[in-house]
């Protein structure tokens, strides 16, 4: 028997805003437990909410860019349900009029484009955190409640591991390149919860959905999609039925384990929050966020083909991440060659980023220092063997090249008049090496332009010392 | 010193005049309100820093409207410092860390707030009969309730206690005690105070109001805490007029509709004739009465008690024993910790309500009840818009009785909830609206309803005002505080 499967994604990201949805309260990570708080998010007697128009804006900024239609007449619901990080026992979010709509990310596997609807998206707020202490006791930190989300539900359009895997990358890129969200995994800026069903080909009715949790990485959640693949096709495959339930992937063993199973419908009794008029979203303000929509990966891409000359290639690599594609776009801003301020970025500061195991943001390299240092290639200043000790010097420490350079006294020689009599000496010491270039041994320039540059102390600009030493060795 | 000669106008004359400080004023008012708490039980806790509150207020110099007044506040509005219970026990101990927004506009004109009043648990009753601290007592019959929710509020006034008190509205609970303890008190219309820091019962339709012995008072006290508030989205930005400095009793042309669905069946004939006496005097002065019909009236308990319940079910959640209030001892796991936390601290009637609530918004009830009620409700707001687009005011009783006995309805819920009918409607519509004594049946106020137009308030005060200065009926002493002196 041959399978089909089936697999829908709902993907909660977190939305960049100063404060909460719903309260003023400070969003910011790392505090003490419940300082980021107020009455409102401890849902005190008496307190409520108020929409945080910037966290609906970016709410807004998401949709569009997954092409989604804008609800013009929407207003937020609530979702009852009782736990000790949720303390107003609801949750504002929006269930009959949600924020977006009917929108889609495409992917491309195989070769073959695709488009994977997005069946629509909310505004949320998240929920606290509860710990367990050893001593019996648990704890509540409510910093985090109250923090905007997006829920972005995908159709069940996706029918393998490595189109989920796909949708997710191009999910992340697109929304981390609008600025509304980090769409960080691991600091859970942005988590996954997936469907998944398998059924006979043929079969027009969709097999039983299964709900798979503890996906950290979208990794996981390729992995744990394919163990579930051929989970259920082996129950089938036995003439068993696959339960209706919710599993947790372990990422030691790649298994996935029943974590509950599922009896009927939770009953979470939407209604309408009475405590927030019905929200009209003007198509004037829609229009005006759409026209400030940040460029997205793929224009920048093709703006570096066309406009910068990039490789395609490499404007792949530079609008991988926002951070690389913003880096570069604001090097080159500082009249940086583009092709070399790639070559850089590709090349040793994704070297150093690697070996160092850090991000782009957490070394003291800026766009500016790189551009000047690239600067220094170009108008030769430097050697690209001494702008090797310069980038180390500010990636390291953040130097500025140009003093650096200066107090170093690592500027490039290039005035023949200092090197021609260099030169003339060191051949007059060693008439082997002429012999030897005479007798067509071409090793020999390698030899003399190393004693040249041992003489300078590297700083001899190569191109000028090639050319008054080929001049002088083809005239003796 | 009592009230019941005084005004907000009087008192702030004496205080102006120095005739009397605001440390000595207070003091009084919380020795008048200790003799009499025995019999009445209109409070919950008595603000013991009311006397320190006044002596800054002497020290300030009496330049507020309301500067050394002491208003008596319903206790499910928040109080920052001071004990807010909403009569239930699971809020027993609740100590809340801000202060309402009406409670900060009181206090930035100069007013003390003296205590906290007695009401049903969570606003949820009418009668105060399911308060976790007792049953309030009506000043004109001990044997008999104040009527509720905001009971306490309307004995304390009726009493003489204070000279006005802040009530809450949700489904009459100002007009109701207001009609049965012989005062006035306005709900205004939805949004024209902020609801920040009024625990919830039903939001779409909570509002803070007012409740005097004189119409004046309400006026006054209403322009200080109407109006604006960020922390409240459903608050409106329309202007606050100065009600007080713009009353008016001038009737003439006033056009008003009377629905004869308001003459219910079941309303005691003495209310009927003084409603009726009411009407005649509007058209002495120059109003029209015509008989109009609200055919949705009919509908409206059912409606009301199904949103209503909804709401609270899922405002009362929050009372989980977690972070605040009573927590059940001797739990085991989380679940524990909810179910006898809300099993022991809520009473009959709020887990009677909740229930009702969560059933009505559970997914196979949906449809059926909380749709269905909202859809209701949309019909009803637009028969009462429509009758007010031709009239500038609706009339009628406030009760269908005058105030009933302690314990005589308690064990009979739908009586008690068919007791709302006439008040219902104006929270539905969210319209202004208010109770006016029209006079006694059986020797117990009775009360004439008072509906306006959205924001006009000002037409309900000038109305109310009118028959106040025709029938005086402010002169009169509750008949069970007589001699008491």
């Amino acid at each position: 028997m041959n399978f089909e499967t089936t697999i829908g994604l709902e993907v909660h990201v977190e939305l960049k805003t100063k404060s909460k949805m719903y309260s003023p309260s400070p969003v910011a990570y790392g505090a003490d437990s419940n300082v980021n708080t107020n009455v409102i998010d401890f849902g005190f007697p008496g307190t409520l909410p108020t929409v945080n128009k910037n966290g609906y804006r970016l709410g807004v900024m998401v949709a569009l860019a997954l092409n989604a239609e804008i609800e013009h007449h929407t207003h937020f619901d609530r979702k009852n349900y009782f736990y000790p990080d949720n303390p107003k026992a609801y949750q504002i979010t929006q269930q009959d009029k949600p924020l977006g709509h009917d929108g889609y990310v495409e992917i491309e596997v195989d070769g073959k484009k695709k488009k994977i609807g997005v069946e629509e998206l909310h505004v949320e707020e998240d929920a606290g955190k509860n710990t367990h202490g050893n001593n019996g006791y648990s704890y509540v930190d409510l910093n985090r409640q109250g923090t905007p989300l997006i829920e972005i539900v995908s159709k069940p359009d996706m029918h393998s591991p490595e189109e989920a895997y796909q949708y997710l990358e191009n999910l992340r890129k697109i929304i981390q390149f609008t600025g509304a969200s980090d769409v960080k995994m691991e600091e859970g800026s942005m988590r996954v919860d997936t469907n998944i069903s398998i059924r006979p080909v043929g079969s027009d009715t969709y097999g039983t959905k299964v709900e798979l949790k503890n996906l950290n990485s979208f990794n996981h959640v390729k992995l744990g999609l394919a163990y579930e693949e051929k989970r259920q096709a082996n129950i089938l495959k036995q003439g068993g039925r696959i339960g209706q339930e919710t599993r947790r992937f372990d990422e030691k063993t790649g298994e996935t384990f029943l974590m509950r199973v599922k009896s009927g419908a939770d009953d979470y009794r939407y209604f309408p929050e009475p405590d927030l008029p019905d929200y009209d979203i003007s198509p004037e303000w829609v229009a005006e966020i759409k026209a400030n929509l940040p460029e997205s990966a793929a224009k920048r891409r093709v703006r570096y083909i066309n406009e910068l000359g990039i490789p395609e290639y490499d404007a792949g690599v530079l609008t991988d991440t926002k951070e690389m594609s913003d880096f570069f776009d604001e090097a080159v801003s500082y009249k940086a060659n583009p092709k070399l301020v790639s070559n850089w970025l590709m090349g040793e500061v994704n070297g150093y980023l690697n070996e160092k195991k850090v991000g782009l943001l957490d070394t003291k390299l800026t766009p500016e220092h790189l551009a000047k240092m690239i600067n220094l290639i170009s108008d030769g200043t430097i050697s690209s063997k001494i702008a090797k000790k310069v980038f180390k010097e500010t990636i390291s420490n953040g130097t500025e090249p140009e003093e650096w350079v200066k107090s170093k006294g690592l500027v490039q020689e290039s005035d023949p008049a200092v090197l021609k009599p260099m030169i003339l000496e060191i051949l007059d010491n060693n008439q082997q090496s002429i012999d030897d270039f005479k007798n067509g041994k071409d090793r020999a320039v390698g030899y003399l332009v190393g004693q040249i540059m041992k003489q300078t102390h590297g700083q001899a600009n190569p191109k000028v010392v090639n050319k008054i030493l080929m001049a002088e060795l083809n005239s003796r | 010193m009592d009230y019941m000669k005084e005004t907000i106008n009087s008192l702030h004359q004496k205080l102006a005049d120095k005739e009397l400080t605001a440390q000595d004023l207070t003091q009084q008012t919380l020795d008048n309100i200790n003799a009499k708490e025995d019999k009445l039980n209109a409070f919950i806790t008595v603000n013991d820093k009311a006397v320190d509150d006044a002596k800054k207020i002497d020290e300030k110099g009496i330049n507020g409207r309301l500067s050394g007044i002491p208003i008596a506040i319903k206790d499910n509005i928040v109080t920052n410092g001071i004990k807010t219970t909403a009569a239930s026990k699971i809020l027993y101990n609740f100590m809340p860390v801000y202060s309402a927004t009406v409670l900060e506009k009181l206090e930035n004109a100069g007013a003390i707030d003296i205590g906290k009043t007695n009401l049903d648990e969570f606003a949820m009753g009418s009668s105060t009969e399911t308060s976790h601290f007792g049953t309030s007592k009506n000043p004109w019959d001990f044997s008999r309730v104040p009527g509720g929710s905001s009971g306490g509020s309307a004995a304390a006034v009726a009493s003489g206690d204070v000279v006005a008190a802040l009530g809450t509205d949700t489904g009459g609970s100002i007009r109701q005690p207001a009609a049965f303890n012989g005062i006035f008190g306005i709900k205004p219309t939805y949004g024209r105070v902020s609801r920040w820091g009024v625990i919830a019962f039903a939001s779409s339709l909570d509002q803070v109001g007012v409740m005097s012995k004189r119409v004046e008072d309400s006026a006054e006290v209403l322009s200080v805490i109407a109006g604006h508030d960020d922390h409240d989205s459903t608050s409106s930005e329309k202007e606050v007029p100065d009600y007080r400095a713009n009353l008016n009793k001038d009737m003439t042309g006033v056009k008003i509709a009377v629905p004869k669905e308001f003459y219910h069946e079941g309303t005691h004939k003495d209310v009927l004739d003084n409603v009726n006496k009411a009407l005649d005097a509007y058209k002495k002065m120059g109003a029209t009465v015509e008989e109009v019909s609200l055919p949705s009236l009919k509908h409206a308990v059912e409606v009301y008690y199904v949103l209503a319940s909804s709401e609270a079910s899922s405002n009362l959640q929050r009372y989980d024993g977690v972070r605040y209030g009573y927590r059940a001892k001797d739990v085991k796991n989380i679940k524990d910790l909810f179910v006898n936390s809300r099993s022991e601290g809520f009473g009959d009637e709020v887990k009677r309500r909740i229930m009702l609530g969560t059933f009505a918004l559970s997914a196979g009830a949906y449809d059926a009840y909380f749709k269905k009620a909202a859809q209701v409700r949309t019909i009803f707001i637009n028969e009462m818009s429509n009758v007010l687009k031709d009239y500038d005011l609706i009339m009628g009783p406030s009760t269908t009785t005058p105030a009933f006995k302690i314990g005589e309805k308690v064990d009979d819920p739908l009586a008690m909830y068919m007791n709302d009918i006439l008040t219902i409607p104006a929270n539905l519509a969210g319209l202004p609206a208010a109770s006016v004594p029209a006079g006694l049946a059986d020797g117990m106020p009775v009360g004439l309803q008072i509906i306006g137009k959205p924001f006009a308030e000002q037409d309900v005060f000038n109305a109310a005002y009118a028959l106040q200065e025709e029938n005086k009926f402010y002169e009169q002493i509750p008949t069970a505080l007589k001699g008491e002196d």
